[in-house]
């Protein structure tokens, strides 16, 4: 912490004017586009009528039923499967262990809807639309969440820690129970917060492998809402799911009190190479085993995009232009159409989440306590399921003069809202290190608080904003819950259009379907892959590795 | 220990080592940072493999048994001590793991901490220690598992002047208590002269060198 004596700080300071205008102009688009119709569900959701309704039917405790133990299952096996690459990966130096963590990385950004055609690409149709087909999937999904977080931690873990207890007569289980275990267990439990979270509020996943007895909450409230035109018990859906959420985020809260302690973590021990045969074998076990979990549902993915029951075909890729099934049918639905308001949608959404963060990056700085305020608010959108948010959207601004649901901008709007906070994390950082000092330096050279802040301190922010402005790209591109309930006919994105295709019987559409999908699969990767390579990934993903922050991991596709 | 090579990638830091302890001997070996001491103890601990060679206690080959198995104790220069134990559970973890009781361990444990004079202290936590206690609780939790051999890197090092006087001393009388063969690594010579019974440089091992 570095202590600005006070009287400089308020001499030198913007003038309150462009501070208030800097926190202003985020903090109402939080206000109108998130806070309002958050409460305006909240309100629709506080109805007895609806409430009874909804709880008398069977279905719906069917579904918080399912909801809940297919989170668990799939949350626990996540844990247990991913400590092996997290212990390989945190432990030991071999080749390819940094594309090993590229590649789990690139699995998780992957958009919910991609995840999910993968699966379905990979799994024989025994599997497809079971419980354990959606599990299957959320485990892989989120292995990276796991080996980041709990890596974090274990590659700190001195090597000698472990070798003092063998000294002392521990069997190597016995040291992974009695030392290893107790002091990843914070970041273990920080992990399953992360994960339970997830896996409760699945959306695309679900839509693309669900059937009717594997519906999550999420895809209830969708399907209520939009299929059925049962709002009101939507509403009340949502609000038992947050509910939910809350009790889980209390519990794990109070859990990490209890179970945090000074772990003085010394700098990270330097992975060994495996020295004893046995040693290797399991290493190599480990990477190859992971590695293939990884890459399968992406291979099935691209060589369903070529396949047809009559074998090998590239039908799915050259017919991407054309709407038609048959010749003179056609389904309504444009691949390429699809793409192209994929693009559009990503580059307003780009646009409104890095000038919105940017702002809200440059008042958080300025503002002191109302910038925590309004830092700590612009998070709340990614705490907020996709679904919960389109659904409010979708119910506040239908009627003049709001009924901007037809607008063009709705969309992209509805996903700068989770995008925001991406470029606020990885601006806000870089310009609280070049904040203060260096203004201070600028202001003994004659240069007045606003021409100091724009020479010293505005020139930092193109990197970092680059770097948000990829994010939200990626973030737009993928986004499926909120823009299900915002798309329009002809408005569909590519998510919207590759659960579309997917979801009809006839080959020719899925392929097509598969191959929308890789496409998708493709831009994402590339675009995290090169934020990933700037170095600087560090309000969006990296947090979750550098300190086991469960705020630092965070899907980009929802 | 007989004909110990062990190289890293490129760098060979043992050549053709051997030393022999007599039983109950305290043997400390001397040597510039980096010429690979501490290497040679963990060779001995079979924390580390050796190349070539054979690593003997009481004419038993223990070169390829597994560390927990070989009773070698050893304090580590940075002490690890288990941060999620406390002070007692430190102590008695060795005691653990060879299925003593809980009361006997417990027991066992604060007889230890009034030898290291630290009674009263079996309930902290280990990371409220200062460094010299914290080398205390490492040292009680090395002797109180009762090994054959205690192996000891650099144990007084980082501490300060005064506080090294006072350990060094004591660290002699409690390895005379223990009664088990000690091999000590340190830079210092008189560090070195007041705990050992015999005194080794390592550079005089390399390439075949005999000690006697």
């Amino acid at each position: 912490m570095r202590s600005r004596p006070q009287s400089s700080s308020s001499i030198n300071r913007l003038p309150s004017g462009i501070v208030a205008t800097l926190v202003l102009i985020p903090a109402s688009a939080l206000a109108v586009f998130y806070a309002w119709p958050f409460i305006t569900l909240m309100v629709e959701a506080v109805d007895v009528e609806a409430a009874r309704a909804t709880f008398e039917r069977d279905r719906t405790w069917s579904i918080v039923w399912f909801t809940t133990w297919q989170a668990v299952v799939s949350t626990a096996l996540t844990i247990v499967l991913g400590l092996a690459p997290a212990w390989v990966i945190s432990r030991y130096s071999f080749v390819g262990r940094r594309l090993l963590l590229s590649l789990l990385t690139a699995v998780f950004v992957l958009p919910t809807v991609v995840m999910g055609a993968a699966f379905l690409a990979l799994f024989p149709d025994s599997i497809d639309r079971t419980a354990w087909g959606v599990i299957a999937t959320h485990v892989v999904f989120n292995l990276a969440v796991v080996v980041r977080t709990v890596g974090a931690v274990w590659e700190h873990l001195p090597h000698d820690m472990e070798h003092a207890a063998a000294t002392l007569g521990a069997t190597p289980l016995t040291i992974f129970r009695e030392i290893t275990l107790p002091l990843l267990r914070p970041a273990v439990t920080a992990a399953a917060a992360i994960v339970f979270l997830f896996t409760f509020t699945s959306f695309g996943v679900v839509r693309i492998l669900g059937a009717p007895g594997t519906r999550t909450i999420e895809v209830e409230v969708w399907r209520r809402a939009t299929q059925l035109g049962q709002v009101d018990q939507a509403a009340v859906l949502a609000l038992v799911q947050l509910a939910i959420l809350g009790v889980v985020a209390i519990l794990s809260a109070v859990s990490s009190r209890r179970h945090s302690r000074a772990l003085a973590l010394r700098p990270s021990s330097r992975p060994l190479r495996a020295r004893t045969p046995r040693a290797k074998a399991l290493v190599t076990v480990v990477v190859l085993a992971t590695a293939a979990i990884a890459a399968a549902p992406l291979v099935a993915l691209v060589v369903k995009s070529f396949s047809s029951p009559n074998g090998w075909t590239t039908a799915g890729w050259t017919g991407l232009g054309s709407a038609e099934i048959r010749p003179g049918l056609s389904l309504g639905l444009d691949p390429i159409g699809a793409l192209v308001n994929s693009a559009r949608t990503a580059a307003w959404s780009t646009v409104f989440a890095t000038v919105t963060g940017a702002l809200a990056a440059l008042g958080i700085a300025a503002a002191g306590r109302a910038g925590r305020f309004l830092d700590a608010g612009l998070m709340l959108p990614i705490a907020t399921s996709a679904v919960t948010i389109g659904f409010g959207m979708l119910i506040t601004f239908d009627t003049a003069p709001y009924d901007w649901r037809a607008s063009w901008w709705i969309v992209p709007v509805g996903h700068a809202l989770v995008a925001v906070p991406f470029v606020v994390r990885s601006t806000l950082g870089v310009l609280r290190a070049v904040d203060g000092q260096l203004s201070l330096a600028a202001a003994t050279l004659g240069a007045s608080p606003t021409r100091a802040w724009a020479e010293v301190v505005v020139p930092h922010l193109w990197r970092p904003l680059a770097v948000g402005a990829a994010l939200a790209a990626a973030i737009s591109l993928g986004e499926f819950g909120a823009t299900s309930f915002l798309s329009r006919s002809g408005g569909e994105t590519l998510p919207v259009a590759i659960a579309e295709l997917l979801g009809r019987t006839g080959s020719l559409l899925q392929t097509k379907g598969y191959a929308l999908a890789t496409i998708l699969a493709a831009a994402t990767v590339v675009l995290v892959m090169l934020v990933d390579r700037s170095g600087d990934l560090s309000g969006a993903r990296s947090n979750g590795a550098d300190s086991a922050d469960p705020d630092g991991v965070d899907r980009v596709g929802r | 220990m007989e004909r110990i090579d062990v190289s890293f990638d490129d760098t060979h830091v043992l050549r053709d080592v051997s030393l022999r302890a007599a039983p109950g001997e305290a043997v400390a070996l001397l040597g510039a940072s980096g010429s690979g001491k501490s290497t040679l103890l963990r060779v001995i601990a079979g924390i580390i493999a050796p190349d070539a060679g054979t690593v003997s206690i009481d004419g038993v080959d223990i070169t390829t048994t597994a560390t927990h198995r070989r009773g070698v104790g050893m304090v580590f220069q940075d002490n690890q001590l288990f941060p999620h134990r406390s002070v007692a559970d430190n102590v008695a973890f060795g005691l653990k793991m060879q299925g003593v009781d809980r009361n006997e361990r417990r027991a066992r444990a604060e007889a230890w901490l009034e030898r290291v004079e630290l009674g009263g202290f079996a309930d902290r936590r280990v990371t409220e220690l200062s460094g010299g206690e914290a080398k205390r609780v490492a040292l009680a939790r090395t002797l109180a598992a009762d090994p054959s051999v205690v192996l000891l890197d650099e144990p007084l090092t980082g501490l300060d002047r005064e506080l090294h006087d006072q350990l060094v001393d004591e660290l002699a009388r409690l390895l005379r208590i223990a009664d088990a063969t000690v091999v000590l690594v340190t830079h210092d010579v008189d560090e070195a002269h007041a705990i050992a019974d015999r005194t080794v440089a390592l550079s005089d091992l390399q390439d075949g060198g005999e000690s006697t």
